[in-house]
């Protein structure tokens, strides 16, 4: 259920840090097939290898930037941050490492929330931020997605929610655990009041997003290879005491469960969200 | 996975084929059986002590309870998709000649019982029977009443191919729409999403000592000390105890129970969860579908601390 799960997976995969584009030096290589990639072309590709179609993790501002129309966007709620409700201690105290995410990361919190427009069509978009304590979900990251979902209710605009999640955050103990329930009586009322909402499902989202609102959009739908789950690959290892196959828990395995709409690539993502929000729109206006 | 006193009921059992030290982990775990008993009441128990008393072997169980709130017990199995979770029970019942949904998760209390069980961890088809029952409820406006008592949902490949998230996700949205009173009471381990895929009611009710949690202090202890020598240290720091779940008005009300605890006079126990039952639903039951359905969104609105 918490975010930790996935940071070091026993899993043969490449280790999650290699998999996010190093910030130094001129070149960098895929973690799949080893390509060496020049930085400044994968910036163009959207961050996806040329050669295999490798998506690689990308922060929450870059996808809001991919996502979005460019000047469009106006951040809200950006203020917002943890109070250490629980005053948590293990070998760190919780503040420090708040600190230390915020330091790293330039964000106050993991989820970043916009009101902007994509291919003219006005929405309200979070986005989940991974590098922030593992993208996890304590009350700031509930408050938050409430606040989008509220937001959506008040302008009637669409919403968008880009998850990228181990879970709930242990050291908010059992207020994490209800931001799920919080964030889906929320849920509720959008889904009511019959506005879109669009679900997209990035490597990695497992735990509490996904058994709360990434799994409830009208659309759910995830990028390549996108490891998508309720436990984590190691916990289901150790509960069943096996190795799991390749590519179980990843978007084609859910698609092929009938878990997912759909896989969608990157680059073809404003496309598509694009089209199923004329879709989602023109009958509302037309049909009632 | 398992608890000190689950380890201890598996030892009894097969006592005489086993090796002279296993006589003295017995004892042992005997003598801690004995000091946290001696815990309950006083002031210095510790989170840890919940933690076990939560899961002692001879705590009632759901159908237990069921068994001594209600007359006319009429279960129903299956979730119409794909099987019926034996995790999870629930059917029709008459609370004081009303009839109500019951819906609850059961663990076993012995090693054949406890697989047939599956440890009290539902699997989505679980979470689905659930819901449907949920929805006949709601369809001849009868009150739900569920029962939280589970380690956590089972993370397994069957679980996952069938969308355990999606079954726990789909419980939740549904309940936050359902027009009938939803009281939930959990009488043992509250355990992460898995309870909380029954949990969101208008009351939550939780028993003095069962804990609710968003992991269990074991799983807590080896991520983030990476050893299991920490598990009571995380105990304490998870503020899981129903005392701290009120605190955090998550809870709205903590059922006392009997002096030496539930697991020691369980006609007690469940007379307290009845006087607390009748009282909140009866209060429920007064309001309007819109008032309960504003209540209750209002409820969960407002969990969670923070700085703006
Ligand atoms: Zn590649």
């Amino acid at each position: 259920m918490a975010w930790f799960k996935r940071d070091k997976p026993s899993v043969q995969t490449p280790a999650e840090e290699e998999r996010r584009v190093k910030t130094e030096g001129l070149f960098t290589k895929c973690p799949d097939c080893n390509n060496v990639i020049w930085k400044k072309e994968l910036e163009g590709l959207l961050h996806v290898c040329p050669k295999c179609a490798f998506h690689f993790k990308i922060d929450a501002r870059q996808r809001l930037e991919f996502l979005l129309d460019g000047g469009q966007s106006e951040e809200f709620d950006a203020h917002l941050r943890s109070s250490d409700p629980l005053q948590f201690v293990d070998q760190k105290n919780y503040p420090d490492r708040l600190e230390k995410a915020i330091e790293s990361t330039g964000c106050n919190e993991a989820v970043v929330n916009v009101q902007g427009s994509l291919k003219g069509h006005e929405v309200v978009c979070a986005a989940m931020e991974y590098r922030f304590i593992g993208g996890s979900m304590g009350s700031v990251v509930g408050e938050k997605i409430t606040r989008a979902i509220e937001k959506s209710l008040q302008t009637r605009k669409p919403l968008i929610i880009v998850s990228a999640s181990g879970g709930a955050r242990m050291m908010e103990g059992v207020l994490s655990l209800m931001q799920m329930a919080k964030i889906c009586t929320a849920l509720a009322q959008l889904h009511q009041e019959k506005i879109p909402y669009i679900s997209v499902l990035t490597d990695p989202t497992t735990g509490g997003v996904t058994a709360s609102f990434a799994m409830l959009g009208d659309l759910n739908i995830a990028e390549p290879k996108a490891l998508i789950g309720f436990a984590g690959p190691r916990v289901i290892e150790q509960t069943i005491r096996q190795k799991l196959p390749d590519g179980f828990q990843r978007s084609e395995f859910l698609v092929e469960h009938g878990m997912l709409d759909a896989i969608v690539p990157r680059k073809e993502l404003r496309d598509f969200v694009a089209d199923w929000l004329v879709f989602m729109s023109n009958g509302r206006s037309a049909g009632q | 996975m398992m608890s000190k006193f689950e380890e201890l009921t598996e030892l009894k059992e097969r006592a005489e084929a086993l090796p002279p030290e296993a006589t003295e982990a017995i004892a042992e775990l005997t003598l801690r059986i004995t000091q946290l008993e001696e815990s309950i009441g006083k002031e210095n128990a510790t989170a840890w002590d919940q933690v076990q008393l939560s899961r002692h072997e001879n705590r009632p169980y759901t159908l237990d309870f069921i068994e001594r709130l209600f007359t006319s017990f009429r279960p129903i199995h299956g979730d119409r998709r794909f099987a019926d979770d034996t995790a999870i029970v629930g059917g029709m019942a008459l609370l004081e000649d009303q009839p109500v949904m019951v819906i609850g998760q059961q663990k076993g209390r012995n090693t054949k019982e406890r697989i047939y069980r599956n440890y009290g961890m539902a699997k989505p088809e679980g979470y689905r029977k659930a819901v449907r029952l949920m929805q006949i409820a709601e369809k001849f406006n009868r009150p739900i009443l569920t029962f939280i008592d589970t380690p956590g949902a089972y993370p397994g490949t069957g679980a996952e191919a069938r969308g355990q998230a999606e079954a726990i996700a789909h419980n939740l949205r549904t309940m936050a729409e359902l027009q009938v009173p939803i009281v939930a009471t959990v009488l043992g381990e509250g355990g992460s999403g898995g309870a909380l895929a029954l949990s969101l009611a208008d009351r939550i009710l939780m028993l003095r000592h069962s804990i609710y949690s968003v992991i269990s202090p074991e799983s807590c202890s080896a991520i983030l000390w990476k050893d299991q020598a920490h598990t009571q240290q995380a105990a304490h720091a998870l503020r899981l105890t129903a005392p701290d779940l009120e605190h955090f008005k998550v809870v709205d009300e903590v059922v006392p129970e009997p002096p030496e605890g539930a697991h020691s006079d369980w006609d007690a126990a469940a007379a307290l969860v009845k006087e607390s039952l009748l009282r909140n639903l009866g209060e429920l039951q007064v309001q309007s579908a819109q008032q309960r359905l504003r209540g209750r969104s209002e409820k969960f609105r407002r969990i969670g601390e923070f700085v703006e």
